[in-house]
């Protein structure tokens, strides 16, 4: 493994790599957020922004009580959001738990949804401890049963406790188990990293160990994808493509709820990584509840009016 | 595809501004004698008429706020005074929509900054002296403290309603009179501010706005009826001020012109940094006397936050003042605009290198691209002199110590920045700099609670916090 030849894998590498990282400061890193967040997003923009939004949802279901009929139900929702209007586009994935993949993607393929991606959680999901074999088999089914995108978590414990090199080695062995397979995408969990500081270490970590994507969050712990935790990941990304002229993708994921959110997120990629970025490749947004009110303000847009949710379908 | 914002201006519709204005003297408008234009820095549009006023309007508004001030607002407890400044702070808030509108469009500034920055911290400075009116005892300014008198008060075009606000808002808590004069370019938020007044049925005589030049504000400065004097502006007028009140027994404060040193160290948080360098000079078209027009960079970073600096800077938006989503605006007069191009041209020819990111600047009305100009050194005429534009001067360091020397190397000392993580450097630095204001990795912040002044030729006295109210009481120290 090279690393972009960052680090050579050993601990020393490693924590010196880290350690040449520049702080963040807390008060400039929200203010600018803050600002970024006043940004009037009309007409032509705000249809092009909903649009767009919605090729980029990673619609969620991650709950204990997933039934086979829900996940179905998801995948449709998934294929064709709107099933009164085909110019509404596929969202980008279907993101479920492990033993939910292989329904997932037989249905979607029953449903003419090939081309909608089914992502795992994975890696002992939301906490993320178990033991390294667990975490590998749990991997390794997924991929079995037709993920073609792994969220992963990270070892917070270990990050916390400065064991730096346990993240990115366990990070390191999911990415050869993802091989050309699967994408992978590593979870923080920010509410739990808490300083920006340690958002900007575990995103350039994450990088360098493999990930093709940074998530913020496992949408169980709040605070999740705030616009500073968001945006300190976009520096990030944007500083390891002048380092590595590699675009690795960025995730957030809890508390994007309405389409006004959303529109902050993209606003926050186009003035940090600029238009590149703004595309279901390198940039999406784990939800289950914001899919459908993007849909309510694009038939505002349409109709002039808005409608009751009962025109939208629930799932 | 890309992500252009769609224009989203904002409605012009709030305000009504009239044909022409007089003056705001005893409580009523009067009509003037002579008037002149007040434009749209955006669009050369002609807004309305403002009254230029002559010494029979100065005496009027000298003699009203003097009646005002004897039979009225100093014999008023602190308590009742304090309560019509909370009623004017209101009233402010309530209005703010309105206010914003017209500030943008009489000054050129962002909507985004007048709405967010300007009205709030205006009506802010309302509200926090509106606290002190009756706790003046308190404020370890002497057991009995008492007001000067009238004051004769002339502010810039740069920040009007907020100047206008960091003026009369100590000058009536602490139970003195005012004679204001708003800058030629920039009257149409003072005199809605006159309404206010009446709305707010402040006694007449108590505030006293009157327009014109600088003949006007040589009126007021050399009026024998007026016992304090508060200027803001440029040093050159500050200084011919201190001349004129010199022999006096007037009370003067000026605050003045700046070349603030933003000082990066190579521990500094650099995103952060490069927003605060931004924020530093690009604020307000860089009409700020305290913006961060010197940029030091150690020099084991300069490369780097400058290539950082030219990415941000590519993302600025230029253009329509009333559209929201603009970051910098058009500057505030065609003289201003000849004197930011001409100092520019001084930093091209010492041979300083000019970049700006690619932008359209509108074809009507006055504008400059944001402009940084590296390799420039200690002795170049941009490095020295005041540009109040939006052109930003790099230079490098080696170490802290030479930084702080080339920082305090001018003749000004209105504020500075630091950029560290490092705690102790920081304090250590702050120590070392010959500015009143100093920001730790942040800038152009404000606060009424916190006194602003300069060291040295960028003025005299503190504005703001505790230490301002001492400039509108007797037998207060200035410092």
């Amino acid at each position: 493994m090279s690393f972009y030849g960052l680090v050579d894998g050993s601990d020393a590498s490693l924590k010196s790599y880290l350690n040449n990282l520049s702080g963040v400061d807390q008060v400039g890193a929200e203010a600018r957020a803050a600002m970024l967040a006043t940004r009037s997003i009309k007409t032509s923009s705000k249809r092009w922004a909903i649009d767009t939004a919605i090729t980029m949802v990673d619609l969620t279901t991650l709950e204990g009580a997933d039934t086979p009929g829900k996940v179905k139900a998801l995948c449709t929702k998934a294929v064709r959001p709107d099933p009164t209007d085909s110019s509404v586009p596929s969202v980008g994935a279907v993101c479920v738990y492990n033993d939910m993949v292989s329904v997932a993607r037989t249905h979607l393929d029953l449903i003419g949804g090939q081309h909608v991606p089914v992502a795992a959680v994975s890696t002992a999901f939301p906490s993320g401890r178990a033991s390294m074999a667990v975490k590998i088999q749990d991997t390794q089914d997924a991929i079995d049963a037709g993920a073609a995108e792994i969220d992963m978590v990270i070892d917070r414990g270990a990050f916390l406790a400065g064991r730096y090199i346990d993240v990115f080695n366990e990070i390191v062995q999911i990415k050869q188990v993802c091989g050309d397979k699967a994408h992978l995408k590593v979870i923080f969990e920010t509410g739990e990293l808490v300083t920006y500081d340690n958002v900007r270490k575990a995103s350039f970590l994450a990088m360098a160990a493999g990930a093709d994507f940074i998530k913020t969050s496992t949408g169980k712990v709040a605070p999740a994808a705030t616009p500073p935790v968001v945006l300190v990941m976009l520096e990030a990304v944007r500083d390891f493509y002048e380092m590595t002229n590699t675009r690795i993708g960025v995730k957030p994921a809890g508390g994007i709820r309405n389409t006004k959110d959303a529109i902050k997120q993209l606003v926050l990629v186009n003035e940090t990584v600029g238009p590149d970025w703004l595309n279901p490749k390198l940039f999406r947004i784990g939800a289950s509840a914001l899919l459908n009110d993007l849909l309510m303000q694009r038939m505002k847009m349409d109709e002039g009016y808005y409608s009751s949710p009962q025109y939208v379908t629930m799932d | 595809m890309s992500f252009e914002y769609a224009p989203a201006p904002e409605s012009r519709a709030v305000v009504s501004i009239k044909p022409k204005y007089g003056h705001f003297i005893g409580g009523k408008f009067v009509a003037g004698s002579k008037h002149f234009p007040t434009v749209n820095p955006a669009t050369e549009e002609v807004l309305s008429q403002i009254a230029l006023a002559g010494k029979a309007e100065v005496d009027a508004a000298v003699k009203a706020a003097r009646k005002a001030y004897t039979t009225t607002w100093s014999k008023m407890s602190g308590k009742e005074r304090g309560k019509y400044l909370y009623r004017i702070a209101r009233i402010m808030q309530e209005r703010a929509r309105e206010f914003a509108v017209l500030e943008t469009l009489d000054n050129g500034k962002p909507i985004r900054e007048s709405r967010d920055t300007d009205i709030p911290l205006a009506a802010a400075h309302f509200f926090y002296h509106a606290g002190w009116a009756d706790k003046l005892e308190y404020a370890g300014l002497g057991t009995s403290p008492k007001p000067l008198g009238v004051a004769g008060q002339i502010i810039p075009w740069n920040f009007p309603l907020l100047m206008l606000a960091w003026k009369v808002a100590p000058a009536l808590a602490t139970g003195n009179t005012v004679v204001l004069k708003p800058a030629e370019s920039t009257p149409l938020t003072a005199l809605l501010f006159a309404e206010v007044c009446q709305q707010a049925e402040l006694p007449a005589g108590v505030v006293n706005i009157v327009t014109g030049d600088g003949s006007t504000g040589a009126l007021i400065v050399n009026h024998p009826g007026i016992d304090k004097i508060a200027f803001t502006g440029s040093t050159e007028v500050g200084k011919i001020i201190a001349r004129a009140v010199a022999p006096t027994k007037k009370s003067v404060t000026l605050e003045l012109g700046g070349k603030a040193a933003n000082i990066v160290f190579d521990d500094a948080p650099i995103d952060e940094t490069v927003e605060g360098i931004v924020n530093g000079i690009f604020f307000n078209q860089g009409h700020v006397c305290c913006a961060g027009s010197r940029l030091l960079l150690q020099e084991n970073v300069a490369e780097e936050v400058l290539h950082k600096l030219k990415n941000r800077m590519e993302k600025i938006r230029v253009g329509d003042p009333m559209d929201k989503n603009t970051d910098v605006g058009a500057i505030n007069s065609k003289e201003q605009l000849a004197k930011i191009t001409e100092l520019a041209a001084a930093g091209d020819a010492e041979g300083a290198e000019r970049w700006s990111p690619a932008c359209t600047l509108p074809a009507k009305g006055f504008w400059f691209a944001p402009t940084i100009f590296t390799g420039v050194t200690q002795a170049h005429r941009i490095a020295r002199e005041e540009i109040f534009g939006p052109v930003l001067s790099v230079l490098t360091f080696r170490t802290p110590q030479e930084a702080i020397e080339k920082a305090n190397n001018t003749p000004f000392g209105l504020s500075a920045g630091i950029w560290s993580e490092k705690g102790s450097r920081t304090l250590w630095a702050s120590q070392q700099l010959r500015a009143g204001v100093i920001w730790a990795n942040t800038f152009n912040k404000f606060d009424p609670t916190s006194p602003f002044g300069g060291y040295k030729e960028s003025g005299w006295g503190r504005e703001g916090g505790r230490h301002g109210l001492s400039a509108y009481l007797k037998g207060v120290s200035h410092e």
